[in-house]
């Protein structure tokens, strides 16, 4: 049994962490760097340490800080939230080899789908379609135009260790191929250590749409549906819901495959697999994530469950307590992503928060990263919160979010709320007429 | 004379330009990171770096100069 958790990580999903630990009485450790001291997850943990100065790698990335504090704290367990080190295999296996339960997949799996070129072969081999595109790492400039000829334009250019949209660019032309196989090999190579790129079939017009999967360690395996993610700025997503508006026959062979996927590769605690889905209903592998993602509250509220809770109970070796026929879907949840940027340029909008207020009601969920008087510091991600909305129908859903964005204030830096509304009152979206472009179609042009 | 001045807090992730470099209004000399994201600085007029304020890898806050240019 686990009875204390590290948090390995900040912001809004330290405090989701430590909020679902409490109900389960297991006691928490948060770790905080020094621009996070009045953070509020701090104050919510059973215990915390400071762990470093602000930067990222001098603290939420430092694994030998991080396993100093987890032994000294007695934690048995790790939980690392997403982004930081939970994609990171040289941290599972840290904890496998140092005996503390990481709350996630073995490290090998990590390491698989962190390849991207070995994730989309593994996928295949387990019955997934994947984009047509390159099967090895590009080796040459010559090598990359026969590749591109063979495949055929438009093209996606991606980085084998890339993730969250970084590393990848489209192409038409040899010329515009060669260039930007030149500017993200060094881009990957600085950023992930890894300048190994790969080709892949642009898909155009196509949805962004993904599979949670839950897998206990005794081989069972159940999907909790889909999310629709195709609402992304910079390739990163903004507005999440569940269910997509593809069509059902579609969805449930989306998660019928992923659970089988799953089955064969031995996959274990909670996952994503993400698809792109083209106009005429096909679907691909994009990526899988083996993490909670940030847009997990919208599974949660269509389906009744607590993913963190889940994620905990099969990481102490626990049965999944349901099988898929025990999962339905009951309503429609949306969730918006509060960035702190220019809702037109989307830069960054560091600064101290003046006025942070939400209207509070029975069918809003807050997930906040930051209060009144909270300070939005230049090193981390601009994610400050998130609001999710659950209704009867998308329609209903769509309605309560856009009247409670209209009783949400946050003064003393920018931020995106008033994209956000925008987009609600489009025709396009209100019809589910949305695609990844969405937002360079709708909102920039 | 003219400032390269920080348009947001962040760290120096890239300084693109060497003293003594002649450079156009407009180029990119620096690149800040702020927030996970690249942020370009262009020089607003033209000229020669006369001096390099920051390092790579240095925090700046809005505001902060980080090149003259003569």
């Amino acid at each position: 049994m686990i009875r204390k958790i590290l948090v390995a990580n900040r912001g809004e999903i330290a405090a989701r962490i430590i909020r679902t630990c409490n109900t389960m009485n297991i006691d928490t450790v948060a770790i905080y760097s020094e621009a996070d001291r009045e953070a509020a997850f701090v104050s919510m943990a059973t215990e915390a340490f400071e762990i470093g100065p602000p930067r990222p790698q001098e603290s939420y990335l430092h694994m030998d800080r991080i396993f100093e504090i987890a032994n000294k704290s007695g934690a048995d367990a790790i939980h690392p939230g997403y982004g930081f080190l939970s994609e990171n295999p040289a941290f599972a296996q840290r904890c496998e080899e140092e005996g503390i339960v990481f709350i996630g997949p073995p490290s090998s799996m990590i390491a698989l789908m962190g390849d991207k070129i070995a994730a989309r072969e593994a996928m295949k081999d387990a019955g997934i379609p994947i984009i047509p595109g390159t099967t090895t790492a590009l080796n040459n400039e010559k090598e990359a135009i026969q590749e591109a000829e063979r495949i055929g334009y438009p093209l996606m250019v991606k980085a084998a260790a890339g993730g969250g949209g970084v590393g990848m660019e489209i192409v038409q032309t040899d010329e515009q191929l060669l260039k930007a196989i030149d500017t993200n090999q060094k881009r990957a190579e600085s950023l992930f250590g890894d300048g190994t790129l790969f080709l892949e079939k642009h898909i155009e017009h196509a949805k962004h749409i993904e599979i949670q999967v839950v897998a206990d360690t005794f081989g069972n395996v159940i999907h909790l549906f889909d999310r629709e993610c195709s609402i992304q700025r910079r390739n990163q997503k903004v507005i999440e819901e569940a269910p997509s508006q593809v069509p059902e026959e579609v969805r449930l062979a989306m998660g019928e495959k992923s659970v089988e996927a799953c089955k064969q590769l031995g996959y274990e605690n909670v996952g994503t697999i993400e698809f792109l889905v083209d106009e005429n209903n096909k679907f691909y592998f994009l990526e899988m994530n083996t993490r909670i993602q940030v847009e997990h509250p919208v599974t949660e509220e269509i389906t009744g469950l607590d993913l963190i809770q889940m994620q905990i109970n099969i990481a102490q070796g626990e049965k999944l307590p349901i099988v898929q026929e025990d999962v339905s879907i009951q309503g429609h949840a949306i969730e918006v992503r509060i960035y702190a940027e220019n809702p037109e340029t989307f830069f960054p909008s560091p600064g101290q928060i003046t006025t942070c207020e939400f209207s509070s009601s029975e069918k809003v969920r807050l997930e906040m990263s930051v209060t009144e008087d909270s300070k939005v510091t230049p090193f981390y991600d601009p994610m400050i919160g998130k609001m999710i909305v659950k209704g009867s129908t998308r329609k209903e859903a769509i309605s309560i979010l856009r009247e409670a964005l209209s009783h949400s204030t946050i003064e003393g830096i920018q931020t995106n709320i008033p994209m956000l509304e925008k987009v609600l009152q489009q025709d396009a979206f209100i019809k589910g007429n949305i695609t990844t472009k969405y937002i360079q179609e709708h909102i920039q042009s | 004379m003219s400032e390269v001045k920080a348009s947001m807090a962040g760290s120096i992730w890239k300084i693109v330009v060497v003293e003594g470099d002649t450079v156009t209004a407009g180029q990119d000399v620096v690149v800040l990171e702020s927030m996970k994201m690249e942020i370009p600085i262009a020089a607003e007029k033209d000229g020669v770096v006369k001096s390099i304020v920051k390092a790579e890898g240095e925090f700046v806050n809005e505001g902060d100069v980080l090149i003259i240019i003569e």
